[in-house]
């Protein structure tokens, strides 16, 4: 199953909306589109994950790619609208505190 | 081979001419009979052809030319034909190689596990690892150190198959490289960061929880590295509660530190320690519920170690219509006595 993905420029900032389950299938889709933004310098990239309800360990693996891509290139990247599960994820992961997501400093025992 | 190729030639012109004569279901089926001998035989359909264009000539000299001809186009077409064919007869012997090397892989990786669980007084040590292919993205390790503290480790590697069977050596040997002496949980996890950090594309990582239970005091020290929670059963209170560590994946940040995190084990009290095979494990109805896989495990708390581990794969195998989407791994550390 395809992932349903979305580009809008906005004026200071891109939004890349994703919609589906980023697995070991769906995944390459998603860095193809992914990466290639995060290597504009100074760009600013939020992605909205409304529209997903399931993330594997391959999933994963695309945000941190993207997340030392943009560190390289001097951009930024965001995620938002994570669903519990999606959330959780980050969180077991630690992921989520290396990653913006929806823009909020977690206190969260370190 | 051109022996065998004349040969069969001449045995397709002797049905040919049967079939001809007698016009019978004999000769049908001895046409059924040569179709199978010319792909034993790796006759391409235009070799097949010309046999027949051969036959046709010998039988019938004054075949009009215009049909005669019209054989050879018939061949032309058929030659697109032949090299497909050809293409699918290579690419079966590829896939049969590729599959022997992999065969051969699963089975070099199966050493990299270990033989067998120590064996401690106080301890009562099941495991289940079942890869949902042939190679395994889950890795499990013990270690007895001088002190006879048992250090486990489970550990999941990004993504399934070959890719993660490759990175698993890597976590294998520089788990073999540690020193000696006994390793605080938290150190071992900052040593083998840095080994992972360094040798992984950047979207790699992999996820481990390591424990250590020191059985004259009875206490496990843990950490983890981005781990799926495992849980923790104290018997006096009958309640299981999440056992988590936090701490950032191995393979993003060279220094990253690990906090470590004990508990006091009580007889009867057993710590579970899985991947998130167990708990992605998928029904009609969705994801299973870490409730559920508690519910599980309950049911079957009092058999030893071994066989909780097994009743609970075997459960969640079957609620899975025996499809395993992805690696599966189960430890259960029980103090006996």
């Amino acid at each position: 199953m395809d992932l349903d993905i979305r580009k809008e420029n906005k004026k200071d900032f891109s939004i890349l909306y994703v919609g589906g389950e980023i697995d070991a299938y769906t995944a390459p889709q998603l860095k193809e589109e992914l990466l290639p933004m995060t290597e504009n310098e100074g760009d600013k990239i939020l992605v909205d994950l409304k529209g997903v309800d399931y993330i594997d360990s391959t999933g994963l693996g695309i945000f941190i790619g993207a997340l030392k891509s943009a560190k390289s290139h001097n951009s930024t990247i965001e995620l938002t609208g994570l669903n519990s599960r999606v959330k959780r994820l980050f969180s077991i992961t630690g992921l989520d505190e290396v990653i913006n997501i929806d823009n909020e400093k977690r206190e969260e025992a370190k | 081979m051109t022996d065998s190729f004349s040969c069969i030639q001449n045995q397709y012109k002797e049905i040919l001419k049967q079939y001809l004569e007698d016009k019978n279901e004999i000769g049908l089926y001895q046409a059924q009979q040569f179709s199978k001998k010319v792909l034993e035989h790796q006759i391409s359909p235009e070799e097949t052809l010309s046999f027949h264009l051969d036959a046709i000539e010998e039988f019938f000299p004054d075949i009009p030319h215009s049909l005669r001809d019209s054989f050879d186009f018939l061949l032309e077409v058929m030659m697109g034909y032949g090299m497909a064919y050809r293409a699918h007869q290579s690419l079966r012997d590829k896939q049969k190689e590729l599959e022997a090397e992999i065969n051969v892989a699963a089975s070099m990786q199966q050493t990299f596990l270990p033989e067998e669980i120590p064996q401690v007084d106080s301890l009562d040590i099941g495991v289940i690892s079942v890869p949902a292919s042939k190679m395994s993205g889950d890795y499990y390790h013990f270690i007895r150190d001088e002190n006879d503290c048992i250090g486990v480790a489970i550990a999941d590697i990004i993504g399934k198959g070959i890719p993660a069977a490759l990175c698993m050596s890597m976590i294998k040997y520089a788990m073999d490289s540690l020193p000696e002496q006994r390793l605080q949980p938290g150190a071992l996890l900052e040593n083998l960061n840095r080994v992972v950090e360094q040798n992984v594309a950047s979207n790699m990582f992999i996820t481990m929880m390591y424990g250590s239970y020191d059985p004259h005091v009875h206490h496990f020290y843990y950490s983890g590295a981005g781990h799926e929670p495992g849980f923790y059963y104290s018997q006096k209170e009958d309640t299981f509660e999440e056992l988590y560590a936090k701490g950032l994946v191995l393979g993003i940040k060279r220094h990253t530190k690990f906090r470590e995190y004990h508990k006091q084990v009580e007889p009867g009290d057993f710590v579970v320690l899985l991947s998130d095979g167990v708990t992605e494990c998928r029904t009609e109805e969705g994801f299973i519920e870490r409730e559920e896989l508690i519910e599980l495990i309950r049911k079957y708390k009092e058999l030893p170690a071994q066989e909780i581990v097994e009743k609970v794969f075997y459960e969640l195998e079957r609620l899975q219509d025996f499809q395993l989407r992805d690696d599966f791994s189960l430890i259960i550390l029980r103090r006996k006595v």
